[in-house]
């Protein structure tokens, strides 16, 4: 409860003062294979990025170095002025999907309580700290509204569409009043109408709690409306820039090291021309 | 075991007199009392294993202790003894083969290996063992609840006391690292730690439930209650105390009736159980059938009104 006011204050500074998060060349090594490198990249408060790239270039490992999970082969990530660390109550963290399996009898509202105290040790005596159950339990509704899922909060989990349980996911991030929300492709296996949904979902909580909105997705579209700025992922490389910028003939077939096309529909669509055929199935919508 | 059945006192329909009556005997109340223990222990541990998806790593854990009761026998260690560490072996090897892989779910695969690795060195200890020791072997396997002293209650109740205490403390964390493994480890939750830590209370209780219901039927205690808890309710601490009550209810029936009849407890534990379940679920069907049916009329009425 304490560290909530203490982030509340740290939101209201000015931007100006520091960024949330600050990467200096760094890179990441797995298996003795070097994912990418020379990264730089500078969040400021309230900005919404979205991270492209194809599958396998890195995206996740990018996240997962933010968060702190993966050490770094070079260089340095210093979120909110200190380096990069396991278990930052600032960073909320949706990772790459996991269903809930359909036998997972375990209500959405428990699931989204996690993100508040699921890793604290000792049992929780709801009928002995009651002023505390009831914080909790408003805290937990408030993170529900939040996400617009009230209507099915109560259901098990697993009963659950896609979009239903990624909206309670997010709600699950959210509930520490992260500065930085942390999303690993919420919109995937999502059906059309469900991914602009849960990433109108998205762009309205990055307004309303004035949060950082890191966002892997494979289709930029749908968060078109939101993104500031685009971090592309490929081939070890790491491109950022405003869409505008980064989305563009010149660079992607520089990262893709191959001829690709980028065109722009009347109605502000991006579509991509030309990938090599394993990445096709990347900018989902082409055919819109 | 059939002379004192011979002097036993009729049943009648006086539900003081029966009571005092069931609890008449010395070896009677060791076995309320252990089978009550193991109850709360296989509700609590259940709850998990339903949720974690590792009800075949239970059912392993469970088998193995087939290979610690022999074991001992032919080792000369307390029986006890002997389960409890074929059963740590067991976890550290379950928990071992899964460093390596990534999904969770490779953890049947483990699960598999270990069992069938003890099963094989347990028939070897048999073997081995004197002949008079395979009599015994119904006794590790169905249990032999009318057989518990009284070291063996004081065992008992230390142990779920321990249990108890780990579980409690352990709880939240293990429920968040259940459910959420990739979430919890990025909030600093040990999720490996915790997923060692509750394969060894799982060895624990099955080490002190195998003397009361036998290597088969532990599983039955932990596995059924908790999945019909999981049924009947999504809210965490419901079904975890659901799931605790269903077990001390078939543990208790399962003693009554197995008292009153010449049959094994086991059996009626087990039967109880799996009479539930099926209950449980076909009336799930049912109202859900309901549910729906009630719905297709109603938005039929409505259609029919604005037509
Ligand atoms: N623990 C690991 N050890 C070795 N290689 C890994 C590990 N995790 C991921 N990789 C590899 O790193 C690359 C980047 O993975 P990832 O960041 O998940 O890609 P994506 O952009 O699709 O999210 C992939 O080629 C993957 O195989
Ligand atoms: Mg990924």
């Amino acid at each position: 409860m304490t560290d909530l006011s203490s982030t509340s204050v740290a939101v209201s500074l000015p931007s100006s003062l520091h960024s949330l998060i600050e990467v200096e060349n760094a890179a990441v090594v797995l298996g003795g294979r070097t994912i990418w490198q020379n990264v730089q990249l500078t969040v400021q408060q309230g900005e919404f990025l979205a991270i492209l790239g194809p599958n396998g270039a890195g995206k996740s490992t990018l996240l997962k170095a933010l968060l702190g999970l993966l050490p770094l082969a070079a260089g340095t990530i210093t979120v909110l002025g200190h380096p990069a660390r396991r278990g930052n109550a600032a960073i909320g963290y949706v990772p790459q999907r996991r269903h809930f399996e359909a036998d997972v009898h375990v209500r959405g509202r428990s699931i989204v309580r996690l993100g508040l105290d699921g890793g604290q040790w000792g049992f929780p005596l709801p009928f002995i700290q009651r002023r505390q159950a009831r914080m909790a339990a408003a805290r937990v509704q408030e993170a529900i509204d939040l996400v617009g899922a009230t209507a099915y909060a109560d259901r098990s989990i697993g009963e659950l569409s896609g979009g239903e349980q990624q909206r309670l996911l997010i709600a699950q991030a959210l509930i520490t009043s992260p500065q930085i929300l942390v999303l690993d492709e919420p919109l995937d296996s999502l059906d059309l109408r469900n991914q602009q949904g849960v990433a109108g979902v998205i762009r309205q909580v990055s307004r309303e709690t004035g949060a950082a909105v890191l966002i892997v997705a494979h289709d930029i579209n749908p968060l078109l409306a939101a993104v500031d700025r685009v971090v592309y992922v490929a081939h070890g490389q790491v491109e950022v820039g405003t869409p505008q910028a980064v989305i563009t003939t010149e660079t992607l077939s520089r990262l893709y090291n191959t001829p690709i096309e980028v065109l722009r529909a009347r109605d502000g669509c991006i579509v991509v021309v030309g990938q090599p055929e394993e990445e096709i199935s990347y900018h989902a919508h082409r055919a819109r | 075991m059939l002379i004192v059945r011979a002097e036993m006192l009729p049943f009648s329909w006086n539900l003081i007199m029966d009571i005092q009556m069931l609890l008449h005997y010395h070896f009677m109340q060791n076995a309320y009392v252990a089978g009550t223990l193991v109850a709360l222990m296989a509700g609590m541990m259940g709850y998990f294993m339903v949720l974690r998806g590792q009800s075949f790593a239970g059912h392993s854990l469970a088998n193995v202790g087939f290979v610690g009761a022999t074991g001992a026998v032919l080792f000369g260690i307390s029986p006890i003894i002997g389960l409890f560490i074929a059963g740590i072996c067991a976890a550290l090897g379950i928990h071992i083969l899964n460093l390596t892989t990534r999904q969770s779910r490779q953890s049947d695969i483990a699960s598999g290996v270990i069992l069938s690795a003890s099963l094989a060195s347990g028939f070897l200890f048999i073997h081995l063992a004197t002949a008079e020791y395979a009599a015994n072997i119904l006794n590790v396997l169905f249990g032999n609840v009318l057989g518990i002293s009284d070291i063996d209650v004081s065992i008992i109740l230390w142990s779920t006391l321990l249990l108890i205490s780990v579980l409690a403390v352990i709880a939240r964390p293990l429920f968040f690292a259940s459910l959420d493994p990739a979430v919890a480890a990025a909030r600093r939750v040990p999720v490996r730690l915790l997923s060692f830590g509750y394969l060894v209370l799982l060895a624990l209780e099955v080490a002190v439930a195998v003397q009361v219901v036998g290597v088969l039927l532990i599983f039955a205690l932990l596995v059924t209650p908790a999945a019909i808890a999981q049924h009947l309710t999504s809210r965490p601490m419901v079904a975890l105390v659901l799931a605790i009550v269903l077990a001390l209810l078939f543990m208790s029936l399962g003693l009554t009736i197995g008292y009153i009849t010449p049959y094994p407890v086991g059996f009626f534990i087990t039967t109880c159980a799996f009479g539930t379940y099926v209950c449980v679920r076909v009336g799930r069907f049912i109202s859900k059938r309901l549910a729906r049916t009630r719905f297709t009329v109603s938005t039929e009425t409505k259609i029919g009104r604005i037509s």
